[in-house]
């Protein structure tokens, strides 16, 4: 390995072939490389998006099966998360838990995936069982592994079982060949590990871009929430890049089931391989949407010069940047942290998208990044990102302003197979019981983890890859550091589980929510958890106030989550539909929902699947996955108005410096609100005023939330609801019937 | 006094869309302005001045990761 000394003062100036490189690992593995079973499958390209087969894998018995896809899966559950959670379903029944060998993982991209002639359409969609909230968690990645999946001749894969010793699965699409292989010596964390396989599967240099790796990292041995990164290729850079499958531990059932690695070897990405039913139709738009980029992006959100990034400063400006586990919305140490910064920091010169023909490019990379500490201490590393939620959850939520630090933190949690969000939420969860003395020095074995101690923060993510020490029980994620801590009577229960911010066991995404009542409900009513991409309507209702009454809540609610389930079906990207608008946007009517974007997706279906459908039946087809996986999560015995329950500290202030640091604001809503005078109030008299009223008014959301949605007071979907969707199979009701009643 | 987004702000002479997004501290991007219904285009904003009593909206859209 080839080390490199790191002057920082030529931060902008980084000689990118100075990257460490991993050849001696590379030997290793070759030299340990061991075929276990081999079996031969006749590749084949998608028609009109779909593959019509999938591949079912038993990582214990090293048993391959191929499975038609039915026109009822195509029809009620499209591809991607749909197809996900109905295999999911049939694997598991009500007593499975996460790391029982019938879980499966399912990897889907959907059926427009892959398509090269719009931007943000390369995605993954990934379901397993969580261990952190025991019913289906789905995430939506980047990288190529999906659609290289679908051109080798999938259009998903199931993996079940569990093997008896580390394995990795290849497929490869060009020789239609899958392989199960042992590399005892291959190495465990991402960046290297995927370095290398892509290295060891191509059979040449023009073959690097046609791999894709995925693979998690140490930590996901010893914690309940490691993620998966999906690799592609970056040929510019000459190196392996990645995109994460974060949320709810999918990388801890990866390492479950003894998986180092899947590698798929695809064919070379052409803009026809799905065989598109109106191929001029897709042409004509991608058309349409990249002129748009190329000339409004750099006037609206600058995504391909700053990524997501460029929302830091925003979010501080708005008061709605998490700051030290959520209890404040800005900090004067931003500017440190902020796009401006990042503009600098991550290269320009280079068109960083994670798939093929994505124009809007937010995939930034940050180059020439010397490790000051771990296990690879000294290695000159490329970071991905940072992205918003990243420098958000591990910058300012946990008091963290230094860049450097913020990059080390992103590149340890990606190479150890650690969601950032979620390491984020965890880490400003711990900071505060340390400040508030629920924690300290003994409790943590030494660890001063005090607001922005981002060593202490590194140690204790070195600890957790390590499976050692207070690490571990970080590990363990918000819901049972929270009932540990209470358990060992270390704390007020009460503010104990008032700071903890999670819901259904998964942690909070990185926006502040206490002000705005929608985005109270955009997070906690969702099925899988607090992830704000079923959501996001802050702007909409705090700072626009568009929508001042319990039914207009309800409305964006309803359609929102609705309309971006639609991605997950498909195997798009979000932010091309709202992260730059078209020209006139504004004099359209429901300007927020960008309707000509929505207008494009209807066509980008219709010309790919040769389905044809209009903005109505978008959303019906999301309805159909949406409430299947709401009913998903009743059979796990989850999904009822219990389980919906939001931490306080999501809803309003939960300490007295919260109170003060909004006073003018809490007290004027005292005044208009509730008609009560702060004047003649004591701190905790008008603390409990406000409790009373934010949890009383998020229950009447979850009232008429439920209503709309077509569900019971309980959350149950109704029986009218699901015929009218057509998911009224019988063993869909059999799970509602005990909590509905026999039908009328 | 005007309104921006249903919210008093004080008036004064000469107030431009420009001088209210920045009384507000609204610097996100992509935004949409009507004031008393009528769309302001963005290169106007420094220009446009706000009457006395004016509805203003502006629309933050969406964004978010
Ligand atoms: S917009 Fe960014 S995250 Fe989405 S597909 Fe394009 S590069 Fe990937």
């Amino acid at each position: 390995m080839i080390q490199v000394v790191f002057d920082p003062s030529k931060v902008m100036d980084i000689d990118i072939t100075k990257r460490t490189e991993y050849h001696a690992e590379l030997d290793a593995a070759r030299a340990s490389r061991k075929v276990l079973k081999e079996v031969a499958f006749t590749p084949s390209l998608p028609d009109k998006g779909y593959t019509n087969r999938t591949l079912h894998v038993d990582v214990g018995s090293l048993a391959v099966a191929e499975k038609p896809v039915t026109q009822q899966m195509k029809d009620i559950f499209i591809g991607g998360r749909g197809f996900g959670l109905w295999y999911l379903w049939q694997a598991v029944t009500p007593q499975t838990r996460w790391n029982d060998p019938e879980n499966e993982i399912v990897i889907s991209s959907g059926p427009v995936g892959g398509i090269t002639q719009y931007a943000g359409t390369g995605k993954s969609l990934v379901v397993t069982l969580s261990p952190q909230t025991e019913i289906p968690i789905d995430s939506n990645v980047g990288g190529y592994f999906g659609p290289l999946l679908k051109f080798s001749g999938f259009d998903a894969l199931e993996l079940q079982g569990k093997a008896e010793r580390d394995l990795i699965l290849f497929i490869d699409g060009q020789k239609g060949l899958i392989r199960f292989e042992e590399l005892p010596d291959a190495p465990v964390d991402s960046h290297v590990l995927g370095e290398v396989l892509t290295r060891l599967y191509a059979e040449n240099e023009a073959d690097l871009v046609n791999i894709s790796v995925v693979s998690t990292g140490a930590a996901a041995d010893h914690s309940l929430i490691g993620m998966l990164n999906f690799s592609w290729f970056d040929k510019r850079r000459g190196c392996v890049r990645f995109k994460q499958a974060g949320r709810g531990g999918i990388g801890t059932v990866f390492r479950d089931k003894r998986l180092r690695a899947l590698v798929c070897r695809g064919p070379q990405v052409k803009g026809d391989l799905n065989h598109p039913a109106d191929f001029e139709t897709l042409a004509k738009i991608g058309v349409k949407y990249h002129k748009e980029i190329r000339e409004n992006d750099p006037h609206q959100c600058m995504m391909r010069r700053n990524g997501t990034a460029h929302i830091v400063e925003i979010m501080d400006a708005y008061d709605l940047l998490p700051v030290h586990n959520f209890q404040y919305g800005s900090h004067p140490e931003t500017h440190k942290i902020d796009s401006a910064y990042w503009q600098s920091r991550c290269a320009q010169q280079t068109v960083d998208g994670c798939w093929y023909g994505c124009s809007m490019a937010c995939a930034k990379g940050a180059d020439g990044l010397v490790l000051k500490t771990g296990p690879y201490q000294g290695h000159m590393v490329t970071v991905d990102g940072p992205e918003y939620e990243n420098a958000a959850g591990l910058g300012s939520n946990c008091g963290v302003f230094d860049p450097d630090d913020l990059l080390e933190l992103n590149f340890y949690c990606d190479t150890y197979g650690i969601c950032t969000i979620t390491w984020g939420t965890v880490c400003a969860f711990i900071m505060e019981c340390y400040q508030r003395g629920i924690l300290n020095l003994e409790r943590t074995g030494g660890l001063d983890l005090s607001w922005g101690n981002a060593k202490a923060d590194l140690e204790m993510m070195h600890q957790m890859a390590r499976g050692e020490g207070f690490g571990r029980i970080a590990g363990l994620g918000v819901k049972r550091m929270k009932a540990l801590f209470i358990a060992n009577g270390w704390g007020d229960p009460q503010l104990i589980n008032d700071i903890g911010m999670e819901n259904k066991g998964l942690e909070y995404s990185q926006y502040l929510s206490k002000e705005s009542l929608a985005q109270q409900g955009g997070y906690a009513l969702t099925n899988k958890g607090p992830q704000h991409d079923e959501a996001w309507l802050i702007f909409m209702d705090m700072v626009n106030k568009q929508l001042p009454t319990f039914e207009d809540k309800a409305e964006a609610l309803y359609y929102f989550p609705l309309f971006r389930t639609w991605f997950g079906l498909n195997g798009f990207c979000k932010l091309p539909w709202n992260d730059v608008v078209p020209k006139g946007n504004a004099q359209q009517p429901e300007p927020h929902k960008i309707p000509e974007h929505v207008q494009n997706y209807v066509d980008l279906f219709s010309a790919t699947t040769g389905v044809k459908i209009d903005k109505e039946e978008l959303i019906n087809q999301s309805a159909r996955v949406y409430n299947f996986q709401r009913v998903f999560n009743i059979r796990m015995g989850k999904g009822l108005r219990q389980h919906d329950a939001a931490p306080y500290r999501s809803l309003g202030p939960v300490t007295e410096e919260e109170y003060l640091s909004r006073q003018e604001r809490y007290d004027g809503q005292l005044r208009t609100e509730l008609s009560l005078d702060p004047d003649a109030m004591t701190l905790q008299e008008k603390m409990a005023a406000h409790r009373q009223w934010r949890t009383g008014r998020f229950e009447k959301l979850m009232d008429v939330v439920y209503a709309r949605r077509g569900w019971t007071r309980d959350g149950v979907p109704t029986y009218a609801r699901l015929k009218e969707l057509g998911i009224d199979f019988p063993e869909v009701l059999e799970v509602v019937r005990p909590l509905l009643g026999d039908p009328a | 006094m005007i309104r921006v987004n249903g919210d008093p702000l004080d008036w004064r002479e000469g107030l431009t869309v420009q001088g209210i997004l920045e009384a507000r501290n609204y610097r996100f991007p992509l935004i949409i302005v009507t004031v008393n219904g009528q769309v302001i285009a963005k290169p106007d904003y420094g220009t446009t001045r706000v009457p006395e009593g004016a509805e203003v909206q502006v629309l933050h859209l969406i964004s978010g990761g």
